[in-house]
């Protein structure tokens, strides 16, 4: 099969972004046209007049790809395109924070397009700021922990929930651990006419803190330990979940992994902080079933 | 000379402003039109959604956007995937396109897209003044400024010839004045379709998104390159010069109205004072200066079309002999207390060997008429600074002294 993610791009080793790009362009073939918001992904493909994309690519803006998407599917369908499918790949912030307004629309219109948000849990192009993603007390540089503060103050906004509202006919969470299950998500999405959205969860090596080899570990611990359901919702219902069943860690482990968590094992107060998020994992479990 | 313009009173009917323009933009056979609602431009998207609804728009796609933001966004998506693009709009929504419009003029995608001008918040108003359009001067998108509705539906035409010219491939604006064009009845021509297919060829760019010839478009320029992909877009702006001027002449040829290029003139040939102006205020202006020139009063009339690119040379050629440059601006830059075209008139002829005084004035914001007298005022002053030279170089025209 054609590489239609190139090699020689600039991510950093073990960059997950890169992982999650090549992953979605297997899963959705190469009649595809992909939309890139502004983000790391956007800046570590294309430095000018250089391109890892074999397939035809373009960024507009931070806070617009899903409304660049919809144009797209527009002109394809004025043009007599329509088999070509419509990809927007975005980071966290791009689509949780400030391309929300412009997701939100092109959802509700329907357009046919699959969206998939690259969810690395900070803005990472600018240096690791917090985003809608950053769990619950995670250091950023934007919510470091300090002598009053544990670091991220809210739990992550529940994003796929969002868009199962909207209507999308397909909804589903994947993590770039597991790149079989990944690849089939998308192309699951891909196929199914109406706006669907993938999540991918996306340990990122040099926001999180953790050694360029261990990019898939600390995703598959992310799963293990709950606090990252694998599931799909087909028309607003949950279809499918990935079981961890009795092989499930405690959040601990994974935390332990990280350097953003790394406060809640030197702090007074850490423990209990630890056993909050603890509960986030076992109310996962819990809800999906895991 | 500028030729004679020949309207067809046989074909003509009385229609609003924005329908006329709504039925332009359908005759241009637009593939993607993306819009948001907003006074006074609704009209306009209005008339658009029921060809769309009685399928009179073949092959086209109306994207009913959440915004303004993702009206203009949405057609970097079509237009780099090679459609014909679409929208309207107007202040708040003209102001929240802003990043885009840079977009769009950097990524060299011909969109065209009519401004009904409108105030800008706050206060806000719904009422006229080009605030809104000029405010987005540096944008790298082509402004051009309609004096009446038949203008404005046949500039439609114009702007997509110019706009997707290989060797232009900048983006463009069409301003007409809110209310005072956008929703009065007018006899006009609507524009003709078997005229227009023969004007304005299908749109057929080079480059587009296509899997079967995979290019990445929005690319991020370091250093090494950003000032390059600049330079070539004020390179098509000049080019844009000509265009501009070849396709009115085109236009002319094929439909028989003309309404100048970049510039039109008026009673200019032997005029001391000359007054320069964009919009539906020229309409005016030509009435005032037909009264005047009865009283033997030397005054002739500048009309600025293209106020992006800006006109240079057209202006000097036509202003070198005259004695005063009155310039009427429906906006401010605030802390200058200069409207634009004052200013960006002035600044070319600074270098020139030109001498001649400019004074400028700040007229209609908000949608405050602009009346005969006020203007005749400043024709009285234009006259005394030829005698006594320049006392006050730019102010407000209109102010009501009692509200300060
Ligand atoms: C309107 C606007 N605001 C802010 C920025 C700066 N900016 C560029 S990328 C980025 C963060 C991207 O974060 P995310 O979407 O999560 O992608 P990541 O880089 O983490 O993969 C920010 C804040 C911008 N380019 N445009
Ligand atoms: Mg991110």
């Amino acid at each position: 099969m054609k590489n239609l993610f190139d090699s020689g791009h600039r991510g950093c080793a073990g960059c997950c972004d890169a992982m999650a790009a090549k992953f979605t362009l297997m899963g959705a073939g190469e009649d595809s046209i992909v939309i890139n918001p502004t983000g790391c992904l956007e800046v570590m493909t294309t430095p000018f007049p250089e391109t890892s994309w074999n397939v035809p690519w373009i960024h507009s803006l931070f806070e617009n790809a899903a409304a660049v998407g919809a144009g797209v599917e527009a002109a394809l369908k004025s043009l007599g395109k329509e088999n070509t499918k419509v990809v927007v790949m975005g980071g966290d912030g791009a689509t949780l924070d400030i391309g929300m307004r412009s997701i939100s629309g092109t959802f509700e219109r329907g357009h046919d397009l699959t969206y998939v948000c690259i969810d690395n849990e900070a803005y990472m192009n600018t240096g690791v700021q917090r985003s809608g993603a950053t769990p619950y007390n995670a250091s950023t540089t934007t919510s470091p922990s300090g002598k009053v503060s544990f670091g991220n103050p809210r739990p992550k906004k529940n994003m796929p929930a969002i868009m199962a509202a909207h209507g999308a006919p397909y909804v589903a969470t994947t993590s770039i651990g597991f790149p079989k299950d990944m690849i089939k998500k998308v192309a699951k999405a891909t196929e199914i006419e109406g706006p669907t959205y993938v999540h991918a969860h996306a340990p990122c090596t040099t926001g999180w803190g953790f050694d360029t080899s261990k990019t898939v570990e600390v995703a598959k611990m992310a799963v293990q330990t709950g606090l990252w359901p694998l599931y799909e919702m087909e028309d607003g219902e949950v279809t499918k979940v990935r079981k961890i069943g009795k092989n499930v860690k405690p959040v601990e482990d994974y935390l332990k992994m990280q350097r953003r968590f790394k406060h809640l094992f030197t702090m007074e107060g850490g423990e209990e902080e630890i056993a909050k998020i603890q509960a986030i994992a076992d109310k996962n479990i819990e809800d999906f079933g895991l | 000379m500028a030729p004679e313009n020949k309207l067809d009173k046989s074909k003509m009917v009385v229609v609003e402003g924005s329908y006329a323009v709504a039925h332009a933009v359908k005759t241009c056979r637009p593939n993607v039109i993306s819009a948001y609602p907003i006074t006074p431009q609704t009209h306009i998207v209005e008339d658009l959604s029921q060809f769309m609804a009685d399928g009179e728009i073949p092959n086209c796609e109306y994207i009913n956007v959440e915004s303004e933001f993702s009206a203009l966004s949405a057609l970097v998506g079509s237009s780099a995937a090679g459609a014909r693009c679409y929208s309207a709009t107007t202040s708040q929504g003209l102001e929240l396109m802003h990043e885009v419009l840079f977009n769009v003029s950097g990524m060299r995608l011909p969109v065209v897209m009519t401004i009904v001008n409108r105030a800008v918040s706050a206060p806000i108003s719904i009422w006229n003044d080009q605030q809104d359009s000029i405010s987005q001067r540096d944008t790298g998108w082509i402004q051009l400024y309609a004096e009446n509705i038949q203008e404005i539906s046949d500039m439609t035409a114009q702007a997509y010839k110019i706009s997707e010219d290989k060797d232009i491939l900048m983006p463009a604006m069409t301003c007409m004045d809110g209310f005072i064009l956008s929703h009065v009845y007018e006899p006009v021509v609507l524009l003709e379709q078997d005229l227009t297919d023969e004007f304005l060829p299908a749109y057929e760019p080079e480059r587009i998104l296509d899997p079967k010839n995979p290019l990445s478009f929005g690319a991020f320029a370091d250093p090494n390159y950003y000032a390059e992909f600049r330079y070539l877009q004020e390179q098509a702006m000049q080019k844009a010069l000509k265009k501009i001027e070849d396709v009115a002449n085109e236009f002319y040829d094929i439909y028989g109205r003309y309404y100048g290029g970049l510039i039109d003139e008026y009673r200019t040939d032997d005029a001391d004072i000359i007054i320069m102006a964009m919009g539906s205020i020229v309409g005016t202006i030509k009435d005032l200066i037909d009264k005047l020139r009865d009283r033997n009063v030397k005054v002739g009339l500048l009309k600025v079309r293209a106020f992006r690119p800006f006109p240079a040379e057209a202006i000097k050629e036509v202003i070198k002999d005259s004695k005063v440059i009155v310039t009427l601006d429906k906006n401010i830059s605030l802390g200058l207390n200069e409207g634009a075209l004052c200013t960006e008139t002035k600044s070319v002829l600074y270098n020139s060997d030109i001498r001649v005084p400019v004074i400028g004035y700040m007229i209609g914001h908000g949608g405050r008429d602009i009346k005969v007298d006020t203007i005749e005022k400043i024709v009285d002053d234009a006259e005394e600074v030829i005698k006594t030279g320049i006392r006050i170089e730019s102010q407000f025209a209109d102010l009501k002294e009692e509200l300060l």
